[in-house]
């Protein structure tokens, strides 16, 4: 088999993306930013210098990763970064990986919370 | 790579609503509306010139104006009003049925 050749790309391909800084969103939730070096048609992405993006209410922080191949199956959307403008809202504020870890923890406990309240409050069976 | 006759069905169906503007809801709540601006076998779809139903919810998708959805995670696909030609679905599903 030859080496796929520009003609042999589907329209969907993510070569036009190649070496653009991307923003993956996960299955789990979790949005990567990295430099798009390779792909494939599973979606099997390479991304260059990842960052994971934290976002928690009006607060995030990006936590370098490295390299990562990321397997396509937990691919949701690949999405071109527009470099003119802003990747965030202005009034997200950026903060320490600490605080955004603490940041986290508290959303989690609070639905967790919330999770526990209702099933307690199931018996009596309100709309 | 050869696919059956069903499978192509509905990559052809997109691949006529190519330029139109349609809205993809996924699997996890995420609803974007765009040009559709190609779709492939897997039914993998990119958007240009895009925007999220729910801005506010989700900022980080503020600057991305082109996308790529794997067609795994799509629920829906709406589409414009003249975009469905239901006659011409229902013949072709039965044609490929028959075995033409």
């Amino acid at each position: 088999m030859s080496l796929a050749g520009p003609d042999n790309f589907p329209a969907t391909s993510l070569a036009d993306n190649l070496d653009k800084k991307l923003l993956v969103i996960l299955r789990d939730g979790r949005k990567l930013v990295g430099i798009l070096r390779s792909f494939d048609q599973f979606a099997n992405v390479v991304l260059e210098q990842a960052i994971e993006r934290i976002m928690v209410g009006e607060l995030y922080c990006d936590l370098p990763l490295g390299l990562y191949i990321i397997r396509g199956e937990n691919v949701v959307v690949i999405g071109e970064l527009d470099l003119e403008k802003e990747e965030l809202p202005p009034h997200m504020v950026r903060v320490m990986p600490s605080e955004i870890k603490r940041a986290q923890k508290a959303e989690k406990d609070a639905t967790e919370l919330k999770g526990t309240m209702r099933k307690r409050m199931e018996f009596l069976d309100f709309d | 790579m050869l696919l059956p006759g069903f499978a192509m069905l509905f990559f052809s169906y997109f691949k006529e609503l190519v330029g139109k503007e349609v809205t993809v809801e996924l699997k996890n709540d995420l609803a974007i509306t765009g040009i559709l601006h190609s779709v492939d076998q897997y039914l993998n779809i990119k958007l240009e010139n895009t925007r999220v139903v729910d801005e506010a919810k989700y900022p980080h998708m503020l600057s991305v104006k082109n996308c790529f959805i794997r067609g795994s995670v799509v629920r829906y696909v709406q589409l414009p009003p003249d975009g469905v030609d239901v006659d011409i679905l229902h013949d072709a599903t039965r044609r490929e049925a028959r075995g033409a």
